[in-house]
């Protein structure tokens, strides 16, 4: 029989961890194979390339571009500064010479004959990635990066927008919570008012349990067109665990969050909801490791009765339950559409039949 | 493919969309080939799934369970076939992973850069920018551009043969300032396919071999007048499935198990597109709406065009159609209210999940709004785009050649327009066909008389790739199982917006019963005729044109079809849009064309 798999979010306690920590371009790496790291760590680091200016000598001097080399004063690699000569003519027996400066700091990066022109590039940009979990270092990727793993909770949301931060985790629900340089936990659906309050605060991350989304437009200053996120330059890096909408954090995700309450955490609000999936995480290491841990097996996200599943879209989004029975053949459902079908039992008790591709599997 | 196309009697074929995998089995049974039955199941690109053959075997399990067939033994395809086990030929398309994401490059935008637009979009990519010398960027500006957008390949067109060298030389500089990295695995260089001035391959290979995996074909344009896009094309073919299908996950596996390449889906539509019109001598326009991108496909003249509007789709892309299109231009299609906070956040939540599928009927009806606008915009980006394009080799003279944008907005002419094919998800899987056919006529706006029909069930991209290697079962398949008519729309042009006037009278004669009667304006009528042809008499008022001219009647053979045959007398407002008054006036077309029950 084929197997109907839920695209189920990881929420899981006390789990091996892996990080690929890679440099967008080749670099040098920072540490060892064994090595223990702190999240903070520099683990690789490289140079992205400057911006690039062009000086049109042939145009300027006023000679053909194969014969740029007789003028120019400067070579492949060499650094200039402002107001060096870069070319120069020869001007009338030596005098009234033509002479062209760089308008820049940078460094000759080409000089093409094939089109009289001299290539300028800013300072080269360095690069550095830190480890951003606590772990050792298990591989190392030549000239690319390395692989960290460790040891913990990880819990992956729907969606976040920001990058990677690390800080303390905080509950909101706790009063007179200091927020600055943390991450806040809030288990109901939140606006932007709430949002920038915590923001304003200090708070470096909020893991939330909905959002809305015209909220989010107004964070963003743009309505998100495709989930693919992770670079915008926000102060506040925000995860959404459920979805948009009123919708609350579910109990097993608050329930974990709430157990590490003044741990450090390290999160990362990107989201790519296409090929290559990545969904927005909140990691939180452990440093001894529960021998009775159990890795993630991925038939656990196969769907079989008793399962228990979120429905993830109306009528009965953000609805609990558990998979009572699998009906072999496609139903016809209130949309008149054909689908395969389980039948499920909701916490009110009430059973009702939902398409399989809108569950959602709860991993225990 | 070794084996004798005699000997072929089971054909599996997939589709690896962004949102699902479509599994299909064709056998030969009495001689013919047919449909027999269909499998899907989500795209396992998304961890812990990173493995595309996953969706691939699910949906393929799905036709074991159904058919019975034994086709899977240890999770590979049983090949060749035995009497009640395994298939003969394997084939896939493909456009999950964002598809192929590719740059261009020429030396006059409007020009060589068109040509290489045209040859990366027929070879079914979806184009993010178009460098050109004339473009107003500054250098660094280009450079940056390169290295933000990261695509799977660049095409690198410019100056005829003998002509501009320098122009081409300053784009080889700029690519080679931005020493591109590709999308997938920094360990790999980038294809630069190089289609320009033959003169200057040498020192373009001298600026670019070192520090990408460049590829020299023949120019594209190697004359003003002449464009020769093939040679492009099939090496975008080849390099697609080199680099970028083996850089995505689980994509070495699925093209070892492939009879064929790997094609990339938009290319496997546009296939069937001009099969059709071909076959049948008509104007054609095509749409093929998917997860992440909806493909717009026009035959008008024997010219065939293909857009891609790489973001709007049904699920990746849903909420940007709600951003280009806006709540209220959405919420006009509802025969209900619903507020802006609730209508945005259940769109979104189809963003973050895309799988899923609309359980109540409210859900479905904002489903097929948001398919309408998807639909009209793509449609007007293709309007927009469509140029004169003479299948592989075009010839232009001089002067059609300085206009090639302007002569090709002329090209979609929607009076001339005969047929209207609609594939995806949302057309092909809609609960009710009649759904499928108001969805086409409400966002393409057909004028005069066209013909509506559906892929039924979703199969074109996988019939495209199989007229590659076996056309007789592909146009079998095609006739008989796949394309679906759904009927005609006849939709008068008005000079005048008044409503409640007379537009024209109808009559026609269908088993041996005679029928006649009216339509004022925005009134629509739905008239049940199967697939055969009626001989209509149509007498417009004299603001009103059929097809003859203002006021003049027309005798024509229209068709029926599965829907029917659709009267309609919808008025435009001043910007071209359907003119919708309140939600009664919705309700009342969606209950007369029996769209949903209201």
């Amino acid at each position: 029989m084929s197997k109907s798999y839920t695209p189920g979010l990881k929420i899981l306690e006390n789990t091996k961890i892996v990080k690929e920590r890679k440099l967008p371009l080749k670099g040098d790496i920072k540490c060892s194979l064994g090595d223990k790291v702190k999240n903070s760590h520099i683990v690789a680091s490289t140079f992205l390339p400057g911006n690039i200016h062009m000086v049109n000598i042939a145009n300027q001097l006023n000679i053909d571009p194969n014969t740029i080399k007789d003028y120019v004063r400067v070579e492949i690699n060499q650094e200039v500064k402002r107001g060096d000569i870069l070319a120069e003519n020869n001007g009338l027996f030596g005098f009234f010479k033509t002479q062209i400066e760089s308008k820049l700091d940078g460094k000759i990066s080409n000089i093409s004959k094939s089109t009289g022109q001299i290539m300028i590039s800013d300072p080269e940009i360095p690069v550095e990635i830190n480890a951003y979990i606590d772990g050792s270092v298990v591989e190392i990727i030549k000239n690319e990066g390395v692989v960290i793993e460790s040891h913990g909770t990880l819990i992956q949301g729907i969606i976040g927008v920001g990058g990677e931060k690390i800080g303390e985790l905080v509950l909101a629900e706790d009063e007179n919570i200091d927020c600055k340089g943390k991450i806040v936990i809030i288990s109901k659906s939140i606006d932007k008012s709430q949002y920038d309050q915590y923001s304003s605060r200090g708070a470096i991350g909020i893991i939330c349990g909905g959002f809305h989304y015209e909220s989010l437009s107004e964070i963003l200053g743009y309505k998100l067109g495709v989930a693919i996120t992770g670079t915008e330059e926000i102060k506040t890096t925000l995860i959404v665990t459920e979805g948009f909408g009123e919708v609350e954090m579910s109990k097993k995700t608050y329930d974990i969050l709430k157990k590490y309450k003044s741990q450090t955490a390290s999160i990362n609000g990107a989201t790519q909801i296409r090929a290559g999936v990545i969904r927005p995480e909140l990691i939180i290491p452990i440093e001894r490791r529960d021998e009775n841990y159990k890795e993630f097996d991925e038939q656990d996200l196969v769907i079989k009765e008793g399962s228990k599943v979120r429905v993830i879209r109306q009528p009965y989004f953000g609805v609990i339950g558990s998979i009572v029975s699998l009906p072999k053949d496609p139903v016809v459902i209130e949309s008149e559409t054909k689908a395969r079908v389980a039948e499920v039992e909701l916490n009110s008790g009430e059973r009702k039949l939902v398409p399989r591709a809108n569950l959602e599997i709860i991993l225990d | 493919m070794n084996m004798q196309k005699n000997k072929v009697n089971t054909i599996l074929a997939t589709d690896c969309g962004s949102t699902t995998t479509k599994a299909i089995l064709i056998e030969k049974k009495q001689g013919e080939y047919r449909l027999t039955y269909r499998g899907e199941a989500p795209t396992t690109v998304e961890a812990p799934f990173e493995d595309v053959t996953r969706g691939v075997l699910n949906s393929i399990l799905e036709i074991e369970e159904l058919s019975g067939r034994k086709i899977l033994s240890d999770d590979k395809i049983v090949s060749p076939s035995r009497q009640d086990c395994g298939v003969d030929i394997y084939i896939s398309t493909s456009s999950a992973g964002g598809g192929l994401q590719m740059m261009v490059a020429g030396v006059v935008k409007s020009m060589t850069g068109e040509s290489a637009q045209r040859a990366a979009l027929g070879a079914g990519s979806i184009v993010m920018d178009i460098l050109a010398s004339n473009d107003k960027r500054l250098f660094h500006e280009k450079v940056k551009r390169i290295r933000d957008l990261r695509p799977d390949m660049i095409l690198f067109s410019g100056g005829v043969d003998g002509g501009t060298e320098s122009h081409v030389y300053k784009i080889a500089e700029v690519l080679e300032a931005a020493n591109p990295k590709p999308r997938l695995g920094v360990n790999f260089k980038l294809p630069v396919i190089y289609a320009g001035n033959k003169k200057a391959t040498d020192k373009v290979s001298e600026k670019l071999n070192k520090i990408t995996d460049l590829q020299i074909v023949d120019n594209i344009r190697p004359t003003l007048e002449n464009e020769n896009l093939q040679p492009s094309r099939d090496k975008i073919h080849d390099l697609f499935m080199e680099h970028v299908m083996a850089q995505a996950p689980g994509y070495q596996k699925l093209m070892d198990w492939a009879d064929a390449p790997i094609m990339p889906t938009p290319g496997a539509v546009g296939e069937i597109i001009k099969k059709i019109s071909k076959k049948e001598n008509i104007s054609v326009v095509g749409v093929d709406i998917g997860g992440a991108t909806t493909d717009v496909f026009s035959m008008f003249n024997g010219k065939f065009n293909r857009t891609v509007s790489a973001n709007l789709g049904m699920s990746y892309s849903i909420c940007n159609v709600l951003a280009e299109s806006g709540y209220d231009q959405i919420s006009k299609w509802l025969p209900f209210n619903i507020d802006e906070e609730d209508l945005t956040d259940r769109i979104s939540n189809k963003m973050i999940r895309p799988t899923t599928i609309p359980q109540s009927m409210e859900e479905l009806i904002i489903e097929q709004a948001l398919a309408r606008e998807a639909l009209r915009l793509s449609f007007d980006q293709h309007k927009q785009f469509a140029v004169s394009l003479k299948g592989v080799q075009q010839k232009r003279t001089i002067s059609e050649a300085f206009e090639q944008s302007s002569s090709g907005r002329t090209l979609v002419n929607m009076r001339d327009l005969d047929l209207i094919v609609g594939s995806g998800g949302v057309l092909s899987h809609a609960p009710r066909r009649n759904q499928s056919f108001m969805m086409m006529v409400d966002s393409f706006k057909p004028e005069g008389i066209t013909q509506i029909a559906v892929d039924s069930i979703f199969m074109m991209p996988q019939l495209g790739v199989l007229s590659s290697i076996h056309d007789e079962a592909a146009i079998e398949v095609f006739n008989k199982d796949c394309l679906v008519r759904l009927g005609t729309s006849i939709n008068p042009i008005c000079k005048s917006k008044t409503e409640n006037v007379e537009l024209f009278d109808y009559s026609f004669l269908y088993k041996g019963e005679s029928f006649k009667g009216s339509i004022v304006a925005n009134q629509v009528k739905l008239l049940s005729v199967p697939y055969e042809k009626v001989e209509f008499k149509l007498v417009p008022t004299k603001n009103i044109d059929l097809g003859n001219g203002f006021g003049e009647e027309v005798i024509v053979d229209v068709f029926g079809g599965e829907v029917g045959i659709m009267l309609d007398g919808r008025i435009k407002d001043l910007s071209g849009n359907i003119y919708i008054k309140d939600k009664n006036m919705v309700s009342d077309w969606y209950n007369k064309i029996k769209v949903y029950n209201l």
